[in-house]
């Protein structure tokens, strides 16, 4: 399966023969020993420390479908190559388009995202209900919220009810996570560890999603549940929604409860808390573990990765979008 | 539009994924047997480029042409779906003599079983084509996208994924 890979050092990468080659380049400047990344074995690059290349490296990265993504030194996202794309279809544009213009049809997607989020939800707090903590309250408002989704009438109505839930939501993660407290929500900036992991979390499966669509002929800039342009892919957000509760959140919980990111893993700075690079890089591992899990697919009849669920998502919303299916979100059944 | 020698072949093999592939809704290209059929095309009878020629005419697109024998090659992976290669080569002869070229025949070549196969075109196929070419443009055009249809074929499609991904109840 490719992989994605992150250059957290600064250095250069280039293209060696037909392989890549990354010369990673110490404080002073000095260049230390090369790396050979295997071409056919990437799927992405993300880079979130400096990097020098050439032209030459990009039209090579191009002609084998390889984006990389960029950050900045806060962790936002500034910005990405793409390889040429491909897969371009003025049908599904189009219907895409009519879909979100037409209320009744562009509620009845953007209900569906929130059905498959919140029930996802539902199913992380039930998991630690069994495992000892007293979730059965919040589980219970947010089964009542729930009810409400389908008889909204806009979508603003519907994002109201889904900040309660995820209010209820929340709150219930200072009862899931054992020795850090969440308090509020806190993004731009985040204001403690648990809402720092949050933020880092949350952007990853955005990115991730982002990278599905565009394997698609989905407009990633057309979006149903939030508004197109909210921000740059916003498309990207509304399916985010159905994974982050399995991708982000029970990851973060693991870290958090067995103690593989601490304390000192984070580090303050500019009335912000944020992760070291030695935190980025072990949330990162858990994160790219979690995406490689697989499940039986029930239609599919075989394993699927967590990762390729969300291209299938991609996939159902196309049916949708088509006329040749009814979307229905994924909803964890194990 | 043109219809191409994939349109014949697609519609040989499944309505769906004809359309599908008529109006764009093509998949992206990681699964390694698309990669193992470009492989095989790719290395197979190396020494002919020097020979034999690509020819495109009307939108179709001949991978060896053999101009000295007016033989149209086509290499492919598995002889399993035999009919539908041999429709997609008549199709071929059939594109080349509207362009005036007379007595073309095909062989199909199945490298990695060692197997050819002779592709004529009769009196009845050319007839059969002209209906075909009818048919496939309605298909393209139509509105709706045909069902799936469920044939163990299915499992080895590229649309597979896409035909069968949904959400089951319970």
């Amino acid at each position: 399966m490719k992989k994605t890979y992150y250059l957290f050092n600064p250095g250069r990468l280039s293209r060696k023969d037909n392989t890549l080659k990354f010369t990673p380049v110490d404080e002073e400047g000095n260049e230390l020993k090369p790396r050979y990344l295997p071409v056919e074995h990437v799927d992405q690059l993300y880079v979130l420390g400096s990097l020098d290349a050439n032209s030459a490296l990009y039209n090579f990265l191009g002609k084998n479908d390889i984006a990389v993504h960029f950050y900045d030194y806060y962790e936002n996202y500034t910005g990405s190559f793409a390889p040429k794309c491909k897969l371009l279809s003025g049908k599904m544009l189009i219907a895409q388009t009519q879909s979100y213009l037409k209320k009744s049809k562009r509620l009845e997607i953007a209900q569906s995202f929130i059905e498959g989020a919140s029930f996802n939800m539902l199913k992380n707090l039930k998991y630690y209900d069994n495992r000892g903590k007293d979730l059965m309250p919040v589980i219970d408002s947010i089964e009542l919220l729930r009810k409400k989704l389908h008889s909204t009438m806009d979508v603003n109505e519907l994002m109201g009810i889904e900040g309660n839930i995820r209010k209820n939501y929340y709150d219930a993660f200072n009862l899931i996570i054992n020795d850090h407290e969440m308090g509020i929500r806190t993004k731009q900036p985040p204001l403690n560890i648990v809402n720092s992991l949050l933020s880092f979390g949350n952007m990853m499966c955005y990115s991730e999603c982002l990278r599905a669509i565009q394997k698609t002929q989905l407009e990633p800039t057309i979006s149903f549940l939030h508004e197109p342009g909210e921000r740059r892919f916003s498309l990207a957000l509304d399916l985010a929604e159905v994974f982050k509760p399995f991708l982000v959140d029970r990851v973060i919980f693991k870290v958090l409860n067995k103690k593989e990111i601490q304390v000192h893993d984070f580090e303050e700075k500019l009335n912000r808390i944020v992760l070291k690079e030695k935190g980025k890089k072990k949330f990162i591992q858990a994160f790219e573990k979690r995406l490689e899990e697989t499940i039986k697919h029930r239609s599919l009849k075989r394993n699927v990765s967590y990762k390729h669920l969300i291209k299938l998502e991609c996939y159902k919303l196309q049916k949708h979008l088509l006329g040749m299916d009814l979307y229905k979100p994924f909803k964890i059944y194990w | 539009m043109d219809i191409t020698g994939t349109h014949f072949n697609y519609y040989m093999v499944c309505h769906r994924k004809l359309w599908l592939f008529a109006n764009n809704i093509q998949m992206e290209h990681s699964s390694d047997l698309v990669f193992e059929g470009k492989l095989i095309h790719e290395t197979s009878y190396q020494q002919r480029s020097a020979t034999y020629e690509e020819v495109a005419i009307d939108g179709i697109k001949v991978d060896y042409f053999d101009t000295k024998n007016k033989v149209i090659h086509e290499i492919k992976k598995s002889s399993k779906l035999l009919d539908s290669h041999a429709w997609q080569v008549k199709y071929y002869i059939y594109v080349m003599e509207l362009n005036g070229m007379e007595g073309v025949t095909g062989v199909l070549e199945y490298p990695k079983e060692r197997k050819t196969e002779e592709v004529f075109l009769s009196m009845p196929d050319r007839e059969r084509i002209k209906e075909l070419l009818v048919e496939i443009d309605k298909v393209i055009h139509s509105d709706k996208c045909p069902g799936v249809i469920h044939k163990p074929k299915c499992k080895k499609c590229s649309y597979y994924d896409f035909c069968y991904s949904a959400e089951s109840e319970g």
